[in-house]
Order: C-alpha cells, then sequence, then structure tokens
C-alpha cells in the first residue's frame, strides 16, 4: 500500500482514472478453454481429459494448501533455468509417473496427459498450461484431477544464486482424494516434488541440491457443496479403464483378425 | 527478488463497502502489499470489498493465485468480493480461471458497490 486510505462520501465514486499503458501480455495466456480438447498420444492412455472443464481452487473440495518446494543456489540465470525446465520437464518426474506434452511443447494452452502411480495404480488426466513468460510457467487441472489447482514452476534471483520453486495452491477435488492426502497423499506428494526439485538441480549443475519445503493450510475448511465432483474422479475412473479396457479391445481385435 | 511495482490504496465507499485501487502490476510479489490494503479495508463492519483494477497494467498467474488467498480470507469475514475496471483480456484470464464465480465482475464501479446488483457481467 501506498497511503493512508482517502475517505470518500458514502455512495460516491471517485472519478476514474485515465487507462495506463498496458504491457501486452495476451501470448503468455492460454485462450479461451470452455473444455479441453485433446488428441491421442504415444506412451500414455490419454483418458479423463477430453471434455472436461478446468477447475481451480475455487472449485475443489478439500483444504486448501499453498505448498512450495524450490531450490536455491544455481549458477543459472533465472531464464536459462525456466527454459530447460520446460524443455527437459518429463525427465525430472520420478519413475513410472508419465507426463506428454504436445508438440508444440509447454506453451500456453496447450494440453499435456498425464500418467500417474498413486496406490499401486495409474491414474490418468492431464494439466492444461495456463501460463508461461521467461521466468515462470502455470498448469491448471481439469475436473477428475487428484486437485483443483494451479501449480507454477518459477525461477527468480536470490541471494548466493538463482532460486527455482515448484508452488501449488489447490485442494483436493473430491472427498476420495481429500480421504487420500489424509491417509499419505501429502507425504507422497512431498517425494513426488522433492525428487522433481532434486533432479532439476542435478540436471542445472547441482551436485547435491537441498530441497526446501513450505506447507501452509490456506484454508481448514472444505466446500462440502462440491462433493459431486466425485463423479469426474480420474482414480476411479481410471481403474474402471483398466479392468474394461481389454474387453473394449476385444472386438475391435476379433474384427480386425477377421479381416485378415 | 524483485521489488513489486504496484500501488494499493483503501477508500470507503459506504459503512459496509470498501474499494481497493490497484495500479500497476499484480503479481505474488506484492501479497504483503495486498493483504496490508485488505486488513485496512476490511476494518470495523465491511461487508464488501470492491477491487478496482482500472489502474492493472499486467497480471500473472501468481497475481491469480495471491487474489484466490485474498477470496479465501475474505470468506473467512464473510465478506463479498467483487471486481470492476477489468480489461477484456483480463476477464477472459478470470473466466478461464473460473475466479469469475467467487469474484463478481462488474462493468463500473456503481454496480460494483452493490447499489445495482443486478448489473453483474457476463
Amino acid at each position: 500500500m501506498t497511503g493512508a486510505p482517502e475517505p470518500t462520501a458514502p455512495g460516491q465514486p471517485s472519478a476514474a482514472p485515465a487507462p495506463p499503458a498496458h504491457r501486452s501480455d495476451s501470448a503468455n495466456w492460454a485462450g479461451k478453454v470452455d473444455r479441453l480438447e485433446v488428441e491421442k498420444r504415444a506412451g500414455v492412455r490419454g483418458t479423463n481429459v477430453s471434455g472436461r472443464r478446468l477447475a481451480g481452487p475455487v472449485q475443489g473440495f478439500g483444504k486448501m494448501w499453498q505448498k512450495t518446494f524450490a531450490i536455491s543456489g544455481l549458477s543459472v540465470t533465472p531464464e536459462h533455468a525456466i527454459a530447460e525446465w520446460r524443455a527437459h520437464f518429463p525427465e525430472f518426474w520420478p519413475a513410472g509417473n508419465r507426463f506428454a506434452a504436445s508438440l508444440t511443447g509447454i506453451s500456453p494452452g496447450e494440453v499435456a496427459l498425464l500418467d500417474l502411480s498413486v496406490g499401486g495404480t495409474k491414474l490418468s488426466t492431464g494439466v492444461l498450461v495456463l501460463y508461461v513468460d521467461e521466468r515462470s510457467f502455470t498448469f491448471m487441472t481439469p475436473q477428475g484431477h487428484m486437485f483443483g489447482g494451479w501449480i507454477t514452476f518459477s525461477a527468480d534471483n536470490a541471494p548466493g544464486g538463482t532460486r527455482v520453486e515448484a508452488q501449488m495452491l489447490l485442494r483436493a477435488s473430491d472427498p476420495i482424494y481429500e480421504a487420500a492426502l489424509g491417509l499419505g497423499g501429502h507425504r507422497k506428494e512431498a517425494q513426488f516434488w522433492r525428487a522433481t526439485l532434486t533432479a532439476l538441480g542435478r540436471h542445472l549443475g547441482v551436485e547435491e541440491p537441498q530441497v526446501e519445503q513450505s506447507v501452509v493450510c490456506v484454508d481448514s475448511q472444505r466446500q462440502w457443496s462440491k462433493w459431486r465432483n466425485v463423479w469426474y474422479n480420474s482414480a476411479v475412473r481410471s481403474v474402471g479403464q483398466s479392468v474394461t479396457g481389454p474387453l473394449r479391445s476385444r472386438p475391435k481385435k476379433a474384427a480386425e483378425s477377421s479381416e485378415a | 527478488m524483485d521489488a513489486p511495482v504496484v500501488a494499493m490504496d483503501v477508500r470507503y465507499a459506504g459503512e459496509e463497502v470498501a474499494v481497493i485501487d490497484i495500479t500497476g502490476e499484480v503479481t505474488s510479489a506484492c501479497e504483503p502489499i495486498l493483504m496490508a490494503a485488505y486488513e485496512t479495508a476490511s476494518g470495523s463492519g465491511t461487508r464488501r470489498l470492491v477491487l478496482n483494477f482500472t489502474g492493472l497494467e499486467y497480471m500473472n498467474s501468481g497475481g491469480i493465485g495471491m487474489l484466490v488467498t485474498l477470496l479465501v480470507r475474505a470468506n473467512r469475514q464473510r465478506q463479498e468480493l467483487a471486481a470492476y475496471g477489468l480489461s477484456e483480456h483480463y476477464q477472459q484470464i478470470f473466466e478461464l480461471t473460473r475466479l469469475d464465480e467467487a469474484i463478481a465482475i462488474h462493468h463500473d464501479e456503481v454496480s460494483a458497490l452493490g447499489t445495482d446488483p443486478t448489473a453483474v457481467q457476463r
């Protein structure tokens, strides 16, 4: 805040100031999206994304968390760190998890498909690339993802060298995910991001990256009106798709063999 | 971290309504400034907080996240949050991020102040 409040008479709006010269950032943001559309990609199942709406923390069910995982002391510029992170994003993920970006990579408006190892099963979902600039990029989750929220990956100058961080603002999407978070999900998620930041740090030249972690409960209230999000739960649907997948592909295979 | 380039000034438009005039660049770096403005604005008996974005020059995803944090604090105090002065571009971003479902977007200050509750912009 730059000055003391200047009370005005009740109901008397102040004169609107002249509009400032806006710095254009249209190219940094995804365009308007009502429902996600995505094509099949090699290496991932690619289900539970097409036709889904985006869902942020406002649409989530569980407590709201702000989680930050960071490493400091990098000897590269923030711009270089973010360029490398974007270019090699899937390589820093722990084994067993797949991230399939589009051909244009991590660019505003693109949808990436994910296969995540969760509790012994494979959860298929995705993210929209919401925002990209030289020092940061942000993903937003669709309906059915474990979380309703945003994840921002950023780099900035700091004493001792560049600092990179992954910061999430999220709620569990539905009561099932909220329960899972309480039963070890938070710990697993922290392990995931610590491993990711460690791999990134090594890639950027740090021999023994020290990952700083901060977890803040921004809102301890659950949004009970959002319990119906469970309908889209990608974990439940992914299990169903794993079970019914072979059955669904059988008629197709039978048709192919009869044609041969 | 680079210093934020933003000003957030508070004024009152009635006993229960406060306006935060936002000028400059809204990023996560200006969270302490926004929260200080909120503390001032949500003094005694404020039921409605209006964010004036007429002077907004730039907002990144960190800025959007910060508004969610503000929304949580306002909800906790049972305060309504409204906004006006957003350019078409930033209105689209509010819609894209579905923030418009929690922060009512208005054409102008008069409707944002609540004197014309039917004037929510769609």
